[in-house]
This record gives C-alpha cells, structure tokens and sequence, in this order.
C-alpha cells in the first residue's frame, strides 16, 4: 500500500528478461508527485499559518495554535477546556469506516467465494456485475440510495404496508450512513477477495471434508487463510478510503454524523479557516498513514508467521 | 453713408438676428451636451461587453436593449464570484458591466477593480429600493445597482397546525421535533437565526460580544432538526417528509408550485438576503454604454423582465406590477413592502466574529 519511491539500483541490467527500464516509472512518478505531493506539501505549509482579518486564505505569518485548537476549546464564557468535539469526529471516522469495513466484509466473502467456484466464463460475468455501479456517478447512486430509504420512497412503502410506518426513519440517521457506505465500498472489498479466492485451490476444501472437517472447520482453517492477502488487501482498500468519506455523511445522514471530512470542508468553507482546516486534514493524514502501517505490519507478520 | 442703405440695414439687422439666434441655439446645445455629461451619456450606438453569471439574463431582454438603444450587446458568462474575480485581477480588459454579488462587491471595490460611477444618480437610481441602498459592500450605491436577490426564511406547511404557527426564528428553533423540522447546513444561516432569535439586531450580527453567541448557543442546544442538509430539500417539503424548513425564497416558490399548501414566512426578527449586482469593471471600454445599460435595467420594466426570467426578486420599485402572475402572486418572490424590509444582508463577518459562528455551529452540530 505504501508508495515505493526507491528508483531501481544501477546494477539493473534492463536487457536481462523480466527487467525494465528505470525510466519506465518516471512519468507516473512525476505525474504522482505533482498530484498528491504538491497539494501535499500546500497543506502542510497552511497549516500553520495565520489567517487575514478579512476574507479567505491565509497570510505569511507563522501561527502554531491551530493544531492546539483542536484539542484546546475556548468557550464562549471566556472559559478554556479540553476539546471532544474534534476527538469525537476522528472517533466517528474511526467507527463508521470500521463497521463499513466489517460489513463489507460480511458481505463479500461468501460472495467472492462464490464467484470464484463457478465455472470460469461465467465469473467472468459475475465479475463484470460487481463493477457495474462504477458505470454510474456515485452522487447519482447516492441520490438514489436517498430514494429507496426515504420514509415517503420505496422503502417506506414497504413499511407502510407491513404496518410498522409510525416511526419509519432510516434516511438521515447513522443506520443510513452506514448502509451508504457498505453499498459504495462492496466492490472494493469484493475484487481483491475474489483475486485471491480465484487462486485457491478448492481441491484443499475438498480434502479437508474427506479428512472429516465441519463446514465452519474448513473455512476458517483452510479457506480463509489462503484468501487473507485477498481480505487483507480488501481492508486496506475500504477502511483507509472509509476514513476520508465525505458524501454518505452529508447527503445520507442527514448532516448529523459528522466526519473528518465534512468538518475540514466546513473550515474551508462557511468558517473560511483554511489553516485549521489544512490541521486537520494533516491529522487525517498522520491517521490514515498509522492505519496502513498497521495492516502493512499485519500482512508481513501473516507472511513471516507462514515462512 | 451708401452703405446703410434700407436694404442692407435689413440685411445687417436679419443676420444679427439669426446670429444671435444661432449663437443662442449654439450656446444652449453646448450647455445640455455639458450637463448630460456630467449627469448621464445618451445612446450613440457601439456595443457593451456583459459578463454576467450563465443562464441569469433573458437573450430576449438583451435583444429589446439592442433594438432600444441601437447598443450592441456582448455576452460573456462565469460560474462563480472566484472566477470573476480572478479574471478581472489577471488584467482582463474589454469587460464593461460585471455581476459580482454582494461580498464580492465589497473585495472588488477594495481592490480597485470598479469605476465609481454614482449609479445612485442615474435617473433611474431613484427606482432602487430604499432598503437595498446603504448596503454594507456599496454604501449609497456608487459602484453597484441590485440586480437580484434571494432571502434565506421559513418554509413551512400550513396543513400541520404546529408549523402554521411558526411567525418567528424563535418559533423555529424552539419547534418540537414531533413537527420534523429541517435545516439548512449553513453555519452563517443557522447561526444569524440563533442571534436574531435571541434580541441581537441586523446591524449588529457580527458582534464579538461572546455573550450573545452564549445565548445563540443556549437557544441552539434543544434545537434537534430532523434533518441537516446544504440542498434546497424542496422534495422533502412536498412529499410532506418535512412540515418546516430553513429555506431560501426560491426554492420556496418550486415547492409552492408542486404543494400549494407550503408557504413562506417572513421571520419576525428578519432575515438574510444574498444580491447579485450589476457593476463596471475599472478601465471599461465602453464606460457611456455600460452606464446607460444598467440605467435601463434599473427601469420597472425590466427588472420585472429579469425576475420573470430568473425567478429571483429585484430591487427595483414597481417592477411588483409587471410581473408575471404565478410570480406576482407568490409573496416568496414578490415580497410585500413589509416582508421585504425584514430582509437584511447576509452577514459577511471578519474573522474574530466568524471564529464564534464556528464555535457555536460546531458544538451544535457535535451534540445533534
């Protein structure tokens, strides 16, 4: 998951077969660190910077104190205490991408497994189906999540007639956003799971049944540990995306579960603080590196623990 | 004296006269050319550069302009206040009436970028209303004319009794959630509210007095809305998903065309309003035209024209009576002299008093 910025050795002989030019990389490199380094490199800077009395931006003065404010409130009675409120939301991002990651993965394991036990043309189809949401603007899917969980949409007029409308509201709560994340990550979690359980040999499976193993035995002795680098690869691609999410919360959970993402888009926005909002971006930024870390450091040990 | 023969005496006497008739006729010609100089220019053909916002004036209007004042009308459109002011800044020349809104009125003439022509003095600077004339950005209306305007109210559906009810920020804030009340996600918006709610006055919501934003916040902390969201949430007004809601004028009329039992209100306390302006940028290469442009648009006519057209309000007086009748009848759009004094600018604070719209919309929105 994490950037590999080492060019090759000299000793690299690019004749040799299954060798490549160092200069192969050269352009994505460069495209790569104009794209994501640069803006970067501007939200760092801001990030401790002052701001003018007046209007947007920020001026060239060295201010430390929004990395404090957001762990220091000043109250309105002239009080200062110990800040929640930030800490609340990065516990949020936390939770919400957790739960997402959890139920994507839920969902896409038997899914997965499933796919990659039919015949081989047809998971070619299969496959296909799992991409097809990307045909479509997420803002439109979601608009149209919006939709069906409405308590006037879809499925309030399921609810209606089973009788239970009194109360019927999903759309706008934390369930909502929940549902709005699960659906747009899914294929994330499916793809490499699949990769991975294409591979498997379900021979093994077959003889771990022959040997006497229950069901419940098989699969989580000898079928999932040789899709983990596949669930593995699938966290890293939901939970760390998951962090950053800023529509589900928005537009599905009715501007009340706050995330990390729609608090810094108010700061650059309606609070014009582009220096706090540049502070928390750049905590977002320590916290998405420490969660890749850890499933970087737990995908090494799953190999070292199997060498 | 054979030179004063009757004949020439006459002839003499003839051309004294019509000299001096001429010279009068020359002489007051030279003095109405003087005056209107310095009042106002009149249309001698040519053409005006019109930079305006995309889809916000009617092709026909500018078609009518043309044909009325033989001034060629050039077109150019942008999509956001940024962009405008970007392009003026980078030097760009050969824009004559610009559309900036209200906020950017005020950056733009900071910076230098407007001529000012004293548009309050063109003879239809007596049609701008009174309310839209000591406006923060352009006080006394120097730089700028109102083009349109929208108000941030109170949508509510007068088939539920509780909503019908609501006259008031105070009202709106303190609804019980049974009535499902929505809001928008607008920290300006929400917090203005609060303090016009709790006593403070328009003049005064940029106040760094923390006292009144504690109040703001007090009153804010039973306030648990349905929903928040930045879009107009018109459909959740006429499916009746929601009985009362923060919104803006306009989306207040779409609603009202698809569930007449929506209504707007007109807080008591008074309300933001946000304006477009027409303006002309410094250096215009037509500075007459531009002028005589925005003198005709400030003409009752076409400001009805142009609210027909976009479905904003205007500023201009008597316009209200050539509206067209859906707009006319709807007190959203055509406000009444009363509702439209409650409206005041939107509150484009410094930074020391925007940190406590922050503070008390963040804690509001961390306890939802």
């Amino acid at each position: 998951m994490t950037l590999d910025l080492s060019l090759p050795t000299a000793h690299d002989d690019s004749k040799a077969p299954g060798k490549t030019s160092k200069w192969l990389a050269a352009v994505p490199l460069a495209f790569l660190s104009f794209t994501v380094g640069i803006p970067l490199i501007i939200i760092f800077v801001y990030s401790f910077l002052a701001r003018p009395s007046m209007g947007v931006g920020v001026i060239w003065k060295l201010d430390l104190t929004h990395y404090v404010k957001i762990f220091v409130q000043d109250k309105l009675d002239g009080t200062r205490s110990f800040d929640t409120r930030y800490l609340k939301v990065i516990w949020n991002s936390f939770f919400y991408s957790g739960l997402t990651t959890v139920g994507t993965m839920v969902l896409a394991i038997p899914v997965a497994l499933w796919i990659a036990t039919r015949d081989p043309r047809k998971r070619i189809l299969l496959v296909f189906l799992v991409t097809l949401p990307f045909w479509t603007s997420i803002l439109i899917r979601t608009y149209a999540i919006r939709q069906l969980l409405d308590e006037k949409g879809v499925l309030g007029k399921i609810a209606t007639t089973l009788g239970f409308s009194d109360n019927f509201q999903i759309l706008y709560t934390p369930t909502s956003t929940i549902i709005g994340l699960v659906y747009t990550f899914l294929p994330f979690m499916i793809l490499p799971i699949y990769a991975s359980a294409e591979r498997f040999d379900f021979r093994f499976a077959e003889a771990g049944f022959d040997l006497g193993a229950r069901k419940m035995t098989v699969l989580f002795r000898i079928v999932l540990p040789q899709i983990a680098p596949g669930i593995i690869a699938g966290i890293a691609l939901v939970f760390i995306p998951g962090l950053g999410s800023f529509l589900q919360p928005d537009m599905l959970g009715g501007g009340k579960t706050n995330m990390i993402a729609n608090v810094v888009a108010n700061n650059y926005g309606q609070a014009r603080n582009w220096p706090f909002g540049s502070a928390l971006s750049v905590l977002l930024c320590l916290i998405t590196l420490l969660a890749t870390l850890m499933i970087s450091l737990a995908a090494r040990k799953r190999k070292e623990a199997k060498v | 004296m054979k030179f004063f023969t009757p004949k020439i005496g006459v002839a003499i006497a003839l051309a004294a006269a019509v000299s001096l008739g001429l010279s009068a006729c020359g002489s007051s010609a030279k003095t109405d050319t003087a005056a209107s100089s310095s009042e106002f220019p009149t249309a001698n053909g040519g053409e005006v550069n019109l930079y305006n916002w995309t889809n916000y004036i009617d092709p026909e209007q500018l078609k009518a302009f043309t044909a009325e004042t033989g001034i060629k009308v050039n077109l150019d459109t942008f999509d956001s206040n940024e962009t405008l002011l970007a392009k003026l800044q980078a030097g760009a020349t050969g824009y004559d009436v610009i559309v900036p809104s209200d906020y950017m009125v005020a950056q733009m003439v900071s910076l230098g970028l407007l001529e000012n022509v004293g548009v309050a003095s063109f003879p239809n600077g007596k049609n701008i209303d009174p309310n839209f004339m000591d406006v923060y950005w352009d006080k006394g209306r120097q730089y700028s004319a109102p083009y349109m305007y929208g108000t941030t109210g109170i949508a509510v559906n007068t088939s539920n009794a509780a909503a019908n009810k609501i006259a008031s920020w105070k009202d709106f804030f303190a609804a019980d959630s049974a009535t499902s009340v929505d809001v928008l996600k607008d920290q300006t918006e929400v917090v203005s509210a609060a303090l016009r709610a709790t006593g403070v006055a328009a003049a005064d919501l940029c106040t760094v007095d923390k006292s009144k934003y504690a109040a703001a916040q007090k009153l804010l902390e039973g306030f648990k809305p349905k929903v928040i969201d930045s879009d107009g949430g018109i459909e959740r007004m006429v499916k009746e998903s929601s009985m009362v809601r923060m919104a803006w004028n306009g989306s207040v009329h779409r609603m009202g065309v698809d569930n007449p039992k929506i209504k707007y209100v007109f807080p008591s306390e008074g309300l933001n309003f946000w304006a477009d302006n027409l303006a002309i940028a410094k250096g215009a290469p037509n500075l007459d035209n531009a002028k005589i442009f925005i003198n005709w648009m400030l003409s009752p006519k076409q400001g009805a024209v142009a609210t027909n057209f976009t479905g904003y309000a205007n500023a201009v007086l008597g316009s209200g009576d050539l509206l067209d009748p859906a707009i006319k009848a709807d007190p959203a759009i055509n406000a009444s002299p009363e509702n439209a004094k409650l409206a005041t600018p939107t509150p484009n604070c410094p930074t020391e008093a925007r940190d406590l719209y922050t503070e008390v919309f963040t804690s509001w929105t961390s306890s939802q």
